[in-house]
């Protein structure tokens, strides 16, 4: 067997889970199984996701990463024939409790997807959409949201003279930032990010992860990558799937300089993926 | 097995420049005379409509209400044609755009692919559009004049027939119901054309399903029900089966001012100006005349379906 | 966290997801309402209840008590509650008026044994009847007159004679353009095309019947020097003007349907383009194709307004050279004139009912064959 290689990445000081302590547990992920039809996306996942930390969840393709991430905010409800066992608990709640609002879960529980899509409307209404469905209509309070969103993602200044403009016009990182802004906007505890830069260059993505670690002060943030320098830069825990399988979970530093599994180990070298 | 190889890979080292495959051409030909052929029916339909009706056709014409005689060339006009034209395909959209965009946001938004309703929605769809539009009057006729329109009158306690007649309502809903399919399919298409993405990104958001389609599926694909509907209207504007027994009149000496009034109809006027002058070749302007308004009106409508239509495809591409 | 509030938190939405539901099945009832009420009016006529006998025998007004009232209601075409109604000197009265009916039946139909038939029966419906002052037995369809005669052969004779000329002029027009237009030709090409057939699919039949009898029938007639101008053969030209839009784009969206892999598969094994499109594509789309016919047949054989302006004559006759009255036409023309639940407006009904029924089957078939396609062609099959 060949020496081992260690991953030529370096840990930001800031995500290290010895410097700082870590939060409390927000999101518990209890023997959670999903079923499409017959076939088992999810095998008995369980971990524990913490209060204003960044979590990303790593894996290759198909591997239920992202599976798991819509199981957070129940969008896979959205699809027929998918059946969950087990439990999600968010802040002691199980959200898959029959008499849990799953609106409400959603205005909780923000995300952001693989592809931007921003509605085909102005900058302000993307933003101010979300603020509205909870009823918010006087003039100033929407502007004042919409600027407090925009600036929190880091685009008030590139868009405040064209707040009224088509979305449509921004640049694919512009575009993901304004997401990023909505999803902000309505407030929630936790974002969900599905591979938020995957369709981005390489400088849209370091302005995404440079949001990402300033945005981890007010939201607790879950994010899906396929990058794993990428986790490695952003991420203070990570969970590595494999086969719709929880590999290993645990601190990212850990992961990524000494994992106890030997998967993970050749994913993270990227001998595989 | 080297040996064959070559053997097999010989022939093709030299192309053959000039090798003239008959049949091809031949074929070739022949299709293209086809489509040719097809071309050329409609040039000359339109043509001919065209150089001997707009001859006939002056403001006096489109802006007269006929006496009893419209036969004669020199008094008579097609207002009331017109106007019952009209008024009847948009009574008709007040019923079909309604019921039309909802069916399809059930089909699209709602409807489980699988089950057995949605397949038997789509079925019925489907059929619906190969019924013929004679058996759709026959319909209009047993159940909205003779059932419903009869049952309204004992409901009401009418002396006479009111509804239970023929009217400009029933000839509308009689042609909602034929033209339902047109408005179902076109709004359905337009509904498929928006990305998924916005519809998860509203969910996301904490929006309701029903929020989700009034907010942001809706507006999307108005352009789309917009042409479902003008489709419809064109359509129906030129049908002249289905109110045959349902509400068209001979002749009105007023234009239809109520639901339950009869109507003149322009197609309706094609119809009997061909089959029913008491001399062809004295009435021949104003026949062909009537004919080329009539198509302007369907034309025109069309027209701008298609306009709208490409112009969104264009738009939604430029999306994706 | 306030999540918990359950699905019973929003009755509006979802009092509107059941009314989209609804609305939606409206279509089903739709379809159901049209067979049942076009097939309500034929019933009687279905189940052999209807009698159009020209003598009937009559009830003499003073044997009223003999007869059971159920009896005498149907014998005087009541409704039940039209019968509830009345009083015995109103009932006294309309038997009088059916004797005196009766009685005014002209003396030459008194011995005519015709006048004792019931001509709606199935019998008289489909088969061959030697009627009185005719030397041999034959179809006849003669709504009008003391002996009502409703043989409906030389109606589906019709029918069949104009949709098959139409079908034959324009299916092969159709799909030669499609192969074309989808195969063969530049881009450009159907970039004129598509739109010129939707132009063709939006003039509307009474137009193109109009056409037909003012323009067409005077030009192939002094062509083709047939005696009778309006005759079935320039009604089924015209009925394929109507179909050919149909069947081009049913039949040009399933040959394009087939994916361009195999095309590019056969050009480079050094394949002309009529070649593949011939051997490759053409046996690839062939249900398609055949769809479209079965869909333009089911046009066809709806169509009222062109055959009702071109030809009219019901008299029975397998030449397309003479005129022809077809299923549609006869419903059309004739519904005017019938008398609200009588026998000949119950039979147009069933002519109606007939029609439904036959564009029902194709249409189904259609889409069957459609559906199956698709799906083999997406390779889920």
């Amino acid at each position: 067997m060949a020496q081992i290689v260690l991953p030529k990445v370096t840990i930001p000081a800031s995500s290290s889970v010895t410097s700082t302590a870590p939060g409390n547990e927000l999101i518990g992920i209890h023997n959670l199984s999903l079923f499409y039809g017959n076939a088992r996306a999810l095998k008995d996942i369980s971990l524990s996701i913490r209060e204003r930390l960044v979590t990303a969840f790593i894996g290759p393709s198909g591997c239920g990463k992202s599976t798991l991430l819509r199981c957070l905010n129940r969008m896979n409800d959205l699809i027929d024939g998918v059946r969950i066992e087990g439990g999600v608990h968010i802040g002691g709640h199980n959200i898959n409790d029959p008499d849990v609002d799953v609106i409400e879960l959603r205005k909780r529980v923000g995300m952001v997807f693989q592809k931007s899509n921003p509605f085909p409307k102005s900058i302000y209404d993307n933003v101010a959409y979300g603020l509205r469905l909870q009823g918010m209509k006087a003039r100033s309070d929407l502007d004042a949201a919409v600027e407090v969103s925009l600036s929190a993602a880091a685009l008030w200044d590139e868009v405040k003279d064209r707040l009224h403009g088509s979305a449509l016009g921004l640049s694919g990182g512009q575009q993901q930032r304004l997401c990023i802004a909505r999803a902000i906007a309505v407030k929630p505890e936790i974002i969900l990010m599905d591979e938020p830069a995957s369709a981005l260059d390489p400088i849209a993505t370091s302005r995404i992860e440079d949001l990402i670690l300033e945005l981890k002060k007010n939201f607790t943030i879950v994010i899906v990558t396929h990058n794993m320098q990428q986790a490695a830069r952003v991420s203070d825990h990570t969970a590595f799937f494999y086969m719709g399988e929880l590999v290993e979970f645990g601190a990212t530093s850990k992961i990524f300089t000494s994992p106890g599994q030997k998967r993970t180990e050749d994913y993270v070298t990227g001998r595989f993926g | 097995m080297k040996a064959s190889l070559d053997e097999l890979s010989r022939p093709s080292r030299h192309f053959r420049t000039v090798r003239f495959d008959f049949v091809s051409f031949f074929f070739t030909g022949l299709t293209g005379l086809a489509t040719f052929l097809i071309l050329a029916i409609l040039a000359v339909i339109l043509a001919n409509i065209l150089f001997n009706g707009l001859p006939g056709l002056s403001w006096r014409f489109v802006s007269t209400i006929p006496k009893k005689d419209f036969f004669d060339p020199a008094t008579t006009g097609v207002l009331p044609m017109i106007i019952g034209t009209t008024f009847r395909v948009l009574v008709m959209t007040l019923f079909v755009i309604p019921v039309g965009v909802t069916t399809a946001v059930y089909l699209t938004e709602y409807a489980p692919a699988s089950a057995l309703v949605t397949r038997i929605i789509r079925a019925a769809v489907n059929n619906l559009a190969g019924v013929p539009s004679i058996v759709f009057g026959l319909f209009g006729l047993g159940f909205f004049i003779n059932f419903l329109g009869r049952n309204l009158d004992a409901l009401l306690h009418n002396p006479g027939p009111v509804w239970g007649q023929p009217a400009l309502i029933w000839a509308s809903l009689t042609l909602a119901v034929m033209t339902l399919p047109v408005v179902i399919v076109a709004t359905e298409e337009s509904l498929k054309a928006i990305p998924p993405g916005l519809r998860e990104a509203s969910l996301a958001l904490g929006a309701t399903k029903l929020e989700t389609i009034l907010k942001i599926v809706l507006p999307q694909a108005l352009p789309g029900i917009l042409t479902g509907g003008i489709l419809a209207v064109s359509r129906a504007a030129g049908e002249v089966a289905p109110i045959l027994f349902t509400g068209v009149a001979y002749y009105m000496a007023s234009l239809p001012h109520r639901l339950n009034d009869q109507f003149m109809d322009l197609g309706y006027h094609v119809f009997v100006l061909s089959t029913q002058s008491p001399d062809i070749e004295k009435t021949r302007s104003i026949l062909f005349a009537t004919v080329v308004v009539l198509l302007l009106l369907t034309f025109t409508l069309n027209f701008v379906a298609v306009l709208i239509r490409s112009r969104v495809r264009k738009k939604l591409r430029s999306l994706a | 966290m306030g999540i918990h509030r359950g699905h019973r938190a929003r009755p509006f939405e979802w009092l509107a997801e059941k009314t989209i539901f609804l609305v939606s099945l409206s279509t089903i009832l739709v379809v159901f309402l049209i067979f049942l009420f076009v097939a309500r009016e034929a019933l009687p006529v279905f189940l052999g209840r209807m009698s159009s006998a020209l003598i009937q025998p009559a009830i003499p007004v003073a044997e009223i008590d003999r007869h059971p009232a159920k009896e005498l209601c149907k014998y005087l075409g009541l409704t039940p509650e039209q019968f509830a109604k009345m009083d015995r000197e109103t009932l006294k009265e309309l038997l009088q008026v059916k004797i005196e009916a009766q009685e005014e039946i002209p003396s030459e139909f008194r011995s005519d044994p015709d006048a004792l038939a019931n001509t709606t029966l199935w019998h008289y419906l489909l088969r061959p009847h030697q009627w009185t002052g005719y030397t041999k037995p034959s179809f006849i369809w003669q709504p009008v007159g003391q002996i009502k005669k409703y043989n409906l052969i030389p109606l589906f004779v019709g029918s069949l004679k104009t949709t098959l000329v139409g079908l034959l002029f324009s299916v092969p027009l159709a799909i030669g353009a499609a192969i074309y237009v989808s195969q063969l030709a530049r881009p450009r090409v159907r970039e004129i095309v598509k739109p010129a057939i939707e132009m063709l699919a939006g003039i509307p039949s009474v137009v193109v019947g109009f056409f037909a009898l003012l323009v067409m029938a005077s030009v192939l007639q002094s062509l083709l020097r047939y005696e009778t101008r309006l005759n079935a053969f320039v009604a089924g030209l015209a009925l394929g003007f109507a179909v050919i839009p149909l069947v081009f784009s049913i039949a040009e969206d399933a040959l394009t349907s087939v994916p361009r892999s195999y095309t590019q598969a056969a050009l480079a094994l050094g394949a002309s383009r009529w070649q593949t499109a011939w051997q490759i594509v053409l046996p690839a789309a062939l249900p398609g194709v055949f769809a479209a016919t079965m869909l333009g047949f089911g046009r066809a054989i709806g169509e009222t307004m062109i055959v009702l302006m071109v030809c009219s004559a019901s008299v029975l006759s397998w030449s397309v050279f003479d005129s022809a009255r077809s299923i549609t036409t006869t419903i059309a023309a004739e519904m005017a004139e019938a008398v609200s639940g009588d026998a000949h407006y119950r039979i147009l009904f069933m002519l109606g009912a007939l029609l439904f029924a036959a564009t029902f089957f194709s249409n189904l078939i259609a889409d069957l064959v459609i559906h199956r396609l698709k799906r083999r062609l997406e390779g889920k099959a």
